[in-house]
């Protein structure tokens, strides 16, 4: 995960991400990489950004998605819960993300 | 590969589809162009098909769907369906009026990611004025609330002018009011029909002072809940605006007819070579068409851009606006505080005056 240092308020555990309606996450060959489509805005997104938003189906808790993103990237779970939830508050701000 | 990554260039993203200059209303600073295409000689859906996939395969991520009134085109469920199958992110630009919340249902089906819709001011008689267009205001309130009932997001546009400006915050109410996540707070922009109006709509320097501080506090009270994005105004702005992010650099324009834009105003500046969809590939038109080469990148730049730090970032500005202030649509963009012809935009702004708008017409 980054080396994000930024503390964000925390998220419930049962919380079930999710995209919201008109906020798709694609993969574009021809600009090389994934990229969050959203109303009049499009954003890259690096590797393991594109990983967290994958599971952001509304179907996985908060805690199966941090459990399943520690397991695939060998990383500490609190490291990658602390990331994770910096991620989805900034996502959440822009209306990227329903929480 | 693609053939701008030979190029070096960065692919496209977006792509301004205008299927038709049709439209109901007759807002007097219509970005359309002057000379409107008529309905016969609009590009057909088999043709949108391909341009869409062309589109996509060169890297476009997004297509708006825009006009005149998009919905003026009967097939406008199957042009959606063709650029959602061309996995393009499909956004809807439109008046409200002629679109029934059945063909909406019809649309959100087809895959429609978004939709915008315009809102001429808070006050409906006001609003109704401005459009040239008896009940268009309760129209589109009808129209949001049938966007949101089906879950689609809504972006909510106004454009500021003389006659709404002291109602920013109303309108911005309005437009949380109505549902919309995002609002877009655009000031006219004078090329055609809003040049010909321009005395008319201009505000005045005080109106967009408040304007700008009324911004400012309705995004610390709305933090969180709608998104505003707002810009300063062409003629009272220190810089100009990255006009379309730069000239031939982040997007394209397909008029009605085919013809293909590197934004929806350039065919104001006269002796540029646009090239249509009819006779070629879009990558075709994006890497060698001569009106996309005209203005890329800096080597046509004069000073002071041509050594001007912020070159890269907002590209001299707008060249039709270059053109239609000064003639030279290779000169800097007088809005620039840099621009030796700053003061001549300054005198323009002042030219404010009240007399019955003209509209908008075929």
């Amino acid at each position: 995960m980054s080396e994000q240092t930024t503390v964000a308020p925390p998220i419930a555990p049962d919380t079930r991400p999710r995209l919201p309606h008109g906020v798709r996450l694609v993969h574009s060959e021809a600009q090389g990489g994934w990229v969050l489509l959203a109303p009049e805005r499009v954003f890259k997104a690096d590797a393991i950004a594109a990983d967290i938003v994958k599971r952001c189906t509304g179907e996985s808790t908060l805690t199966e998605i941090v459990d399943d993103l520690a397991q695939a990237y060998s990383a500490p779970r609190e490291r990658v819960l602390a990331d994770v939830t910096v991620m989805l508050r900034g996502l959440a701000e822009k209306k990227l993300l329903e929480l | 590969m693609t053939s701008n990554g030979a190029s070096g260039r960065p692919p496209p993203i977006g792509l301004l589809a205008e299927l038709t200059h049709r439209c109901p209303l007759a807002c007097p600073y219509c970005s359309n162009p002057l000379a409107l295409e008529p309905r016969e000689q609009e590009l057909d859906l088999g043709t949108w098909f391909r341009v869409f996939h062309e589109a996509a395969a060169l890297g476009v991520l997004q297509a708006h769907l825009s006009g005149g009134e998009p919905a003026a085109r009967r097939d406008l469920v199957d042009i959606t369906a063709a650029a959602r199958l061309a996995g393009l992110y499909t956004n809807l630009i439109t008046s409200g009026i002629g679109l029934t919340a059945r063909r909406l249902a019809e649309l959100s089906e087809a895959g429609l990611d978004h939709v915008q819709v315009s809102i001429q001011d808070s006050d409906p008689q006001s609003a109704d004025h401005i459009a040239g267009y008896r009940g268009a205001f309760a129209r589109k309130c009808e129209l949001a609330h049938a966007v949101v009932q089906l879950k689609l997001p809504l972006t909510v546009n106004v454009v500021i002018h003389r006659a709404n400006i002291e109602r920013i915050g109303d309108m911005v109410d309005l437009a949380v009011f109505l549902g919309a996540g995002r609002v877009e707070v655009a000031h006219v922009q004078y090329y055609g029909w809003g040049l010909r109006n321009r005395a008319l709509l201009m505000p005045a320097r005080a109106q967009v002072e408040r304007a700008l501080a009324a911004v400012e506090e309705l995004r610390q009270r709305y933090h969180g809940r709608i998104v505003i994005d707002a810009v300063v105004p062409d003629y009272y702005a220190r810089y100009p605006k990255p006009c379309v992010g730069g000239w031939g650099r982040r997007s394209l324009n397909v008029t009605p007819s085919g013809k293909v834009l590197p934004c929806h105003a350039a065919e104001s500046i006269p002796g540029l070579e646009f090239w249509s969809v009819r006779d070629r590939s879009l990558a075709d038109i994006w890497d060698h068409s001569p009106a996309f080469n005209a203005f890329r990148g800096t080597s046509w730049m004069k000073e002071p851009c041509a050594s001007c730090a912020r070159r890269e970032q907002d590209f001299g500005g707008c060249r039709c606006q270059a053109f239609a202030l000064l003639g030279d649509a290779a000169a800097t963009d007088p809005v620039c505080h840099l621009s030796p012809d700053r003061a001549q935009v300054s005198a323009l702004a002042l030219d404010q005056q009240n007399a019955p708008y003209l509209y908008r017409r075929m």
